[in-house]
């Protein structure tokens, strides 16, 4: 079959057996579920192998630098609430060189979903540690293993109150796509945090290696208590798949700017008050 | 007292009011600058602090004078110090001219060898005897209230006014302290008559380039702001954020820079007009955003408010030390526009201008001031509304759209997404035309070529230098140094002499060449240490100046000193 998003015919840069053809596949269906129009959608990405998502989509996309994803998608919904608004990237482009816009997004909270294919290594670069790399992970640079403590996103968002905070594997499909359709469908900043295997320069954190340490949250559980959330986000040995923390009542971010108050066109289709700004200018006179 | 102002028909008089940081300085300026505007006088205001909270000595300029004045002099012809150490910052700047008023202490601790004649006025007792002692800055407006014969009920209105928002006791205690300090000043025999003008001040605007900054980029159709603060860019920043109500803006104050710039680009990629606010070491760390602009030819305005580095520099300061840095910002080659307005109109209309210019020609536009701009206040004449182009270059996107579509142009037509059936894809890799990543290096070529062609466009849009007198001896200036070259050409009385003025250094416009090559000497006159402009006029004009007149104290350049700098390049050039 074949989604509303596909493309055909694509020469696509990712490795066979890659978790990003997953992960694609799993956008797709959600996004037709969504019944979000190709025209309506923006993917803003940054830089490594996550990002050229956008690439193999119909879609909109504003494909910028390394790590700076989330301040585009940011402004791009706070100028225009009509459209969809997709930040996506992997572990290093995100909770690395974006890590202060991460931080700062959470504080935010625009209405942006938050995908970030967390593979554990740096793909495109071929090999380094990421910020999520288990301490011992040896590559080309941390040639006796990696010494820092792995960077914990579940953890942030869920200390900085994040609206949506989500985990979800690419191994497990109709998972993914769930936690994708919710993620859009909340009001508000939505992180979905994808374990994705790297084929290529992760050996360890393989699709097995995910299958033993990650486990479905069992029923009942309540996403909207922020103790057991953070309970959650601080298993490391087998981690949590689904939705670990929602706070439904923040404001978003657009929703608290005095200029989508009485007005819901997008800002382009304004036009400046030149009377305003007349009375503003006389109001400097002697 | 008056002294012979920037020409024979005018006279004027330098207010100098100097003491530390939170002794509230900048309540005295504002008083008595809204004072002495409302006895018919033209009032043109400046600072100078240093970077810190407490301590220290700041200073505020008023230039009061009969006639239009728009610039600094380096002579102070009356100093009230706040302090011994005030009289020590001074020194300097004061010569036997120079009267000061200090209290009887400050004198004796900091007054010996002090030039001048001295004045002591107990202002710190007299702030006392009225509650406290943080009055004393009330007391000193008094002073110099008092000194200059104005009316004192008036003038208690106006205090009265302007401490509304104070509790009862402390808006007493500083209509008190100013009326003793009135009385003292009244007693004191100065002689600090300026002549009114025939046709009083009181109609034009008073505005600092912060706030003219901010209301061009109104008028030029700005809706989205995103900035982090930074000395001495950030007054664009919070006047703006105080009109987003009133104008439907979002304005928002960023992690850091590079966020600010990457947001900015997000906002003008939904076709929102966005501008950046920020100084070199923040416009440093945005210039990869910068070069991201250039090749995603999404258009984005970025202000510039210059002070001295290297670093950190002098965070408080004046300086043009930044245009190459400008001209230079981002890796790999694009087209830029590089705006420099040099007096508050020009804030405002190349403020506006720039938005228009940025969208038409999808590039980043810079528009470069410095602290003097900012932090300086005179009454503008009107700011041309009128002259505001609110012209629109964006399409919709139609049903087979290409963002970078090689057919006519250059630019290729911008859609914004959303605005039809077609998709609107950037990238910042090199692209194909529809906006997704390759590598076919012909078509890379052929994407370069296209980027760079609108260098044509922009070029057509150079504006014009503006030239005061018709000599051949010109004076080249940028920016914020315009108002003291032209004052200081006046004064020298030279027929010979004119000023040049470039409101655009990026591109340059063709009759620069023309006219500097048939001027007898280019003397150019700069804020830096190595004559960036300068350098610019031998790489696109191919002139290189005759004389160079530089300053790179962290000060602006004043009328009085400039003129005998010039007067001095001038003569030697002739010897």
């Amino acid at each position: 079959m074949s989604y509303i998003h596909e493309i055909e015919g694509l020469d696509i840069a990712w490795c066979p057996g890659c978790g990003n053809f997953a992960i694609r596949k799993a956008l797709m269906a959600a996004l037709e579920d969504l019944e979000v129009p190709p025209q309506k959608l923006v993917i803003a990405s940054g830089i490594g192998q996550a990002p050229k998502m956008p690439h193999y989509l119909r879609c909109n996309c504003f494909n910028g630098l390394h790590g700076r994803a989330l301040p585009v998608a940011t402004a791009i919904k706070a100028c225009n609430r009509g459209l969809t608004v997709i930040a996506e990237g992997g572990d290093g482009d995100m909770y690395g060189e974006g890590g202060n816009h991460f931080i700062h997004c959470l504080r935010r909270n625009p209405d942006v979903v938050h995908l970030v294919h967390n593979n554990m290594v740096y793909g495109l670069t071929k090999g380094q540690a990421s910020p999520t790399s288990m301490r011992g992970f040896q590559t080309p640079v941390q040639t006796e293993g990696v010494i820092l403590e792995p960077f914990n996103p579940i953890a942030v968002a869920v200390a900085l109150d994040a609206s949506f905070v989500a985990r979800s594997f690419a191994g497990h499909g109709d998972h993914l796509k769930a936690m994708i359709m919710e993620a859009a469908r909340h009001r508000g900043y939505a992180l979905v945090d994808i374990f994705q295997p790297c084929v290529s320069f992760n050996r360890v954190n393989d699709y097995k290696w995910f299958e033993e340490h990650t486990y479905r949250l069992e029923e009942g559980y309540d996403p909207t208590d922020r103790q057991a959330a953070f309970a959650k986000a601080m298993e490391t040995e087998r981690m949590p798949l689904g939705v670990i923390y929602r706070n439904a009542d923040r404001k978003t971010f657009e929703e608290l700017q005095p200029a989508w108050e009485d007005d819901s066109r997008p800002l382009y289709e304004r036009e400046t008050d030149m009377e305003e700004l007349g009375k503003l200018v006389e109001s400097f006179r002697g | 007292m008056a002294r012979e102002g920037k020409d024979a028909r005018t006279k004027d008089l330098n207010v100098v009011i100097c003491g530390e940081a939170g002794q509230g300085i900048k309540t005295v300026e504002s008083l008595l600058a809204s004072l002495l505007r409302a006895s018919g006088l033209y009032v043109f205001s400046t600072k100078e602090y240093m970077s810190r909270v407490r301590g220290g000595s700041n200073s505020t300029d008023l230039r009061l004078s009969s006639g239009p004045v728009e610039c600094p002099v380096e002579r102070v012809d009356l100093l009230v110090a706040l302090g011994p150490q005030a009289l020590a910052h001074m020194a300097g700047r004061s010569g036997d001219g120079t009267a000061v008023i200090a209290s009887p202490d400050s004198l004796e601790k900091g007054g010996e060898g002090f030039p001048g004649k001295t004045f002591p006025v107990a202002i710190g007792e007299m702030a006392e005897d009225a509650g406290r002692k943080v009055y004393s800055n009330t007391v000193a407006a008094g002073v110099v209230a008092g000194a200059f014969g104005l009316d004192l009920q008036r003038c208690l209105e106006e205090v009265g006014s302007s401490f509304e928002d104070m509790g009862e006791e402390d808006r007493k205690g500083n209509l008190t302290a100013f009326e003793s300090g009135f009385r003292a000043g009244d007693d004191l025999d100065l002689d600090l008559s300026v002549p009114a003008p025939e046709e009083g001040s009181g109609d034009e605007l008073l505005l600092n380039g912060a706030q003219a900054v901010g209301l061009g980029a109104i008028a030029g159709g700005m809706r989205f702001m995103c900035s982090y603060p930074m000395s001495p860019s950030t007054g664009v920043l919070a006047f703006l954020a105080g009109q987003a109500r009133r104008f439907g803006l979002v304005v928002e104050q960023a992690e850091d820079e590079i966020s600010a710039v990457n947001m900015g680009l997000g906002a003008w990629y939904t076709g929102a007009r966005s501008m950046v606010t920020t100084s070199g070491g923040g416009l440093a760390l945005m210039s990869e955003g910068i070069s991201l602009a250039g090749m995603v030819e999404t258009p984005l305005v970025l202000h510039v408010a210059q002070r001295p580095g290297p670093a950190t520099g002098l965070p408080t300061r004046t300086g043009q030390e930044d245009l190459d840095l400008v001209l230079g910002a981002g890796h790999g080659e694009f087209p830029v526009a590089v705006l420099a307005p040099g007096s508050l109109e020009q804030a405002f209309s190349l403020a506006a201008r720039a938005f228009w210019l940025a969208e038409k020609h999808q590039v980043p536009v810079f528009v470069v001031t410095d602290q003097s701009i900012m932090d300086s206040y005179y009454p503008a004449s009107g700011l041309d509304l009128d002259g505001v182009s609110t012209q629109r270059f964006l399409v919709d996107a139609g049903e087979d759209y290409r963002r970078y579509s090689l057919g006519g142009g250059p630019p290729s037509p911008m859609a914004v997404p959303g605005s039809g059936p077609g998709l609107v894809c950037l990238d910042s890799d090199e692209h194909d035309e529809s906006g997704h990543i390759t590598e076919d290096l012909d078509l890379r070529v052929r994407m370069v070529d296209k980027r760079l062609g609108k260098f044509a466009g922009l070029a057509e849009d150079a504006l014009e230098p503006e030239l005061v007198g018709d000599g051949g001896v010109m004076v080249v200036c940028w920016g914020s140094s315009r108002n003291a070259c032209i004052e200081a050409v006046e004064r020298l009385e030279m027929e010979d002499v004119s000023v040049m003025h470039l409101p655009q250094l990026y591109p340059l416009h063709d009759s620069v060449a023309e006219l500097l090559e048939e001027a007898d000497s280019v003397i150019t006159v700069e804020g830096n240490a190595t004559g960036q402009m300068g350098r610019l006029l031998g790489d696109l004009a191919g002139i290189s100046p005759d004389h160079e007149v530089l300053r790179y104290d962290g000060l602006p350049f004043r009328a009085d000193t400039l003129a005998e700098k010039l007067r001095k390049a001038i003569e030697g050039g002739r010897g």
